[in-house]
């Protein structure tokens, strides 16, 4: 172990990060507007991941050139799922019956994809995959970078369209108390089924990002569910700065940990840094307090 | 009607135990040993998610634990391999409980919906526990002392033990359903607040709940190590497992006592066929996905309630109809 090996893993951690904030921060946006908890989010990212992987394979189309296709389809996809199973969960159990819906969901769509694309692994191709640059003794590849900028463009438009817009105001309403949105005038159910089409979207890139950076099929979702699950109870469900921050910061602990220790400890350190916030701090570290007191 | 009901129970007891009896193949009885301890698990995690509404989704803590516990003891106290070894089912059980204290200590701190979440990232924790630590033997897995049960024979005691397992926990569920402590769940479930305020100690309830339903299913983790003999982490400590079970209790209707023992009768039977005759996961997937769908769309509260339902509202409109014809008739007679 040494500094470079440190500074490196530091700096895989934030270009890494960047793109599990990404894909974090849409589902903590549905679960914040609708009280969705979309398990589908990770087989969502694989199928944009394969989606990027078919325009190549079929029509030679760039990753990135692709996303201008993909982007839009993912975001029709989400609008579609929420418009066909979504929408219509109603009641005091809604949030627990849409981790089922949203399961069921994310099966279908794994199957399809086993049938499809089988199920041996893949990995996104491009002259940038395999490259790099050099900072001193520190490398940089080009596709982490690109993630890194990619990541950062999305979730900056993500917040101007937030904070600038009036469809923002709209979500942030909504996001803070959906009952009082809706007397306000705020259209709740077309921002709900716009936000999962955000939501859902973001996947898009996140997809080609992490399909380009490993080798993947249709069950490497169950690892992407946990990891983007464990990301938002730690930023605090609801919250997107927290998710955005945790997203960093996770991927930033197991890779220190991975070169401390031992990388088989790094995807562990994980869930034992979300176990100990939690035990202090069981809203997360963004999350609202409670109403319960106990 | 109490009599009945029994009378109901005890036909269903009956089939289950002739069923081995009747149908001798082995790979059906197999079939019927990984269904029943799915009707174990889905009915134990029913016991507490069903009961108090927090949908936990990492049974498989429980079931793994109780894997490796009867796969490490029965390796290392160089046990003979038989029916002696079903004396371990209960010790798996119990470590099961002792790993669900703690557990449930973290993850019953939050609300319902950071609860289900903590649940799946305690769940990786174990299983990359369980593939990291080298006590486990990683991820080429444990072998069990090989039982030397003919072939056509093989699968009726775990069949038998298995069946206990259904009868133990429908016992008990029945007996938590209708009892003070089972009260304070469902309690709980429907307005965790005005429990509390009432003097529910909700916190001590849903731990000994959660602590409790652990115990059926370490014990069915037990069987399913000594059944095939050989585990691995990702076989005992499986996602799929996790949902599945929660599924199978949603299926037949949550909170029911019958609702997660037919839901898993059902679909971990037919799963099984499929994938025999099939020998297409993806295919499977994509039924098991629709049919989910439709039955949560159409049917949120389960079949067991839907059809209830139906029967009430059917049994009410012919009740109402006899009512009508009775007035009539009365007002006939009188006139």
């Amino acid at each position: 172990m040494n500094s470079t090996a440190l500074l490196s893993a530091a700096k895989d951690g934030l270009l890494t990060g960047s793109v599990y904030a990404l894909m974090a921060t849409g589902l903590t946006l549905i679960f914040g507007v609708m009280d969705i908890i979309n398990l589908a989010q990770g087989i969502l990212v694989i199928l944009a991941a394969y989606l990027s992987y078919a325009l190549q394979i079929h029509w030679h189309i760039d990753l990135f050139v692709g996303l201008l296709i993909t982007i839009p389809t993912m975001f029709v996809v989400g609008i579609v799922i929420e418009r066909l199973f979504i929408g219509r969960l109603k009641g005091p159990e809604k949030t627990a019956m849409s981790i089922l819906v949203t399961y069921a969901v994310s099966l279908l769509i794994e199957g399809a994809l086993n049938m499809t694309f089988s199920v041996n692994d893949v990995q996104l191709q491009g002259w940038y995959v395999n490259r790099s640059f050099a900072i001193g003794s520190v490398h940089f590849g080009y596709i982490y970078m690109a993630g890194f900028v990619l990541a950062a463009v999305l979730l900056s438009s993500l917040y101007f369209m937030l904070y600038r817009t009036q469809f923002g105001v709209s979500v942030r309403a909504s996001l803070a108390d959906q009952t009082s949105a809706a007397l306000v005038g705020i259209d709740v159910k077309r921002v709900s089924t716009i936000c999962f089409g955000i939501g859902v979207a973001v996947t898009a890139a996140g997809g080609m990002i992490y399909g380009a950076t490993n080798s993947f099929n249709a069950s490497t979702s169950y690892d992407l569910i946990s990891r983007l699950l464990t990301i938002i109870v730690l930023g605090g469900m609801g919250s997107l700065g927290g998710a955005m921050l945790a997203g960093v910061g996770m991927v930033f602990i197991g890779d220190m940990v991975g070169v401390i220790w031992s990388p088989v400890w790094s995807s562990m350190s994980y869930f034992i840094a979300l176990t100990v916030v939690l035990l202090i701090r069981p809203q997360g570290l963004f999350g609202k307090q409670s109403a319960r007191v106990a | 009607m109490l009599q009945k009901k029994n009378l109901w129970w005890l036909l269903g007891v009956a089939v289950l135990a002739a069923f081995p009896l009747i149908v001798t193949n082995p790979s059906d009885t197999s079939i019927g040993v990984i269904t029943l301890l799915f009707m174990a698990c889905a009915s134990s995690w029913n016991m507490f998610s069903g009961y108090s509404g927090y949908i936990a989704l990492g049974s498989s803590v429980f079931y793994g634990t109780g894997a490796y516990t009867m796969a490490l003891i029965s390796i290392h106290t160089h046990m003979a391999p038989g029916a002696a070894m079903f004396w371990l089912v209960p010790v798996g059980g119990l470590m099961a409980m002792v790993i669900a204290l703690p557990f449930g200590w973290i993850a019953l701190r939050v609300r319902r919906h950071t609860f289900v979440v903590i649940t799946i990232a305690v769940f990786f924790i174990f299983q990359l526990a369980a593939i990291n630590f080298s006590f486990t033997g990683g991820t080429s897995g444990l072998a069990l002392p090989f039982i030397q049960w003919g072939f056509s024979y093989y699968n009726v005691p775990f069949y038998y033990v298995a069946l206990g397992l259904v009868i133990f926990i429908t016992i008990v569920s029945a007996a938590v359903r209708r009892s003070r402590f089972g009260l304070q769940l469902l309690a709980i479930r429907d307005d965790e607040d005005r429990a509390l305020g009432l003097g529910v100690k909700v916190i001590a309830v849903k731990i000994t709940g959660f602590t409790l339903s652990a115990f059926t299913i370490g014990m069915a983790g037990a069987v399913y190590a000594m059944f095939v003999g050989q585990i691995y982490p990702q076989f005992v400590f499986d996602p799929v497992f996790d949902i599945s079970v929660a599924l199978m209790a949603f299926f037949g209707g949550l909170g029911t006592l019958t609702g997660p023992l037919l839901g898993a009768l059902v679909l971990e039977a037919s799963q099984q066929y499929l994938t025999v005759s099939f020998s297409n996961g993806s295919l499977y997937l994509i039924l098991f996905g629709s049919l989910f769908l439709v039955v949560i769309m159409f049917m949120p509260r389960g079949i067991v309630v839907y059809v209830k339902d139906r029967l009430n509202k059917s049994a009410m409109a012919r009740a109402a109809v006899a009512t009508d014809q009775l007035a009539a008739t009365g007002a006939g007679s009188s006139s």
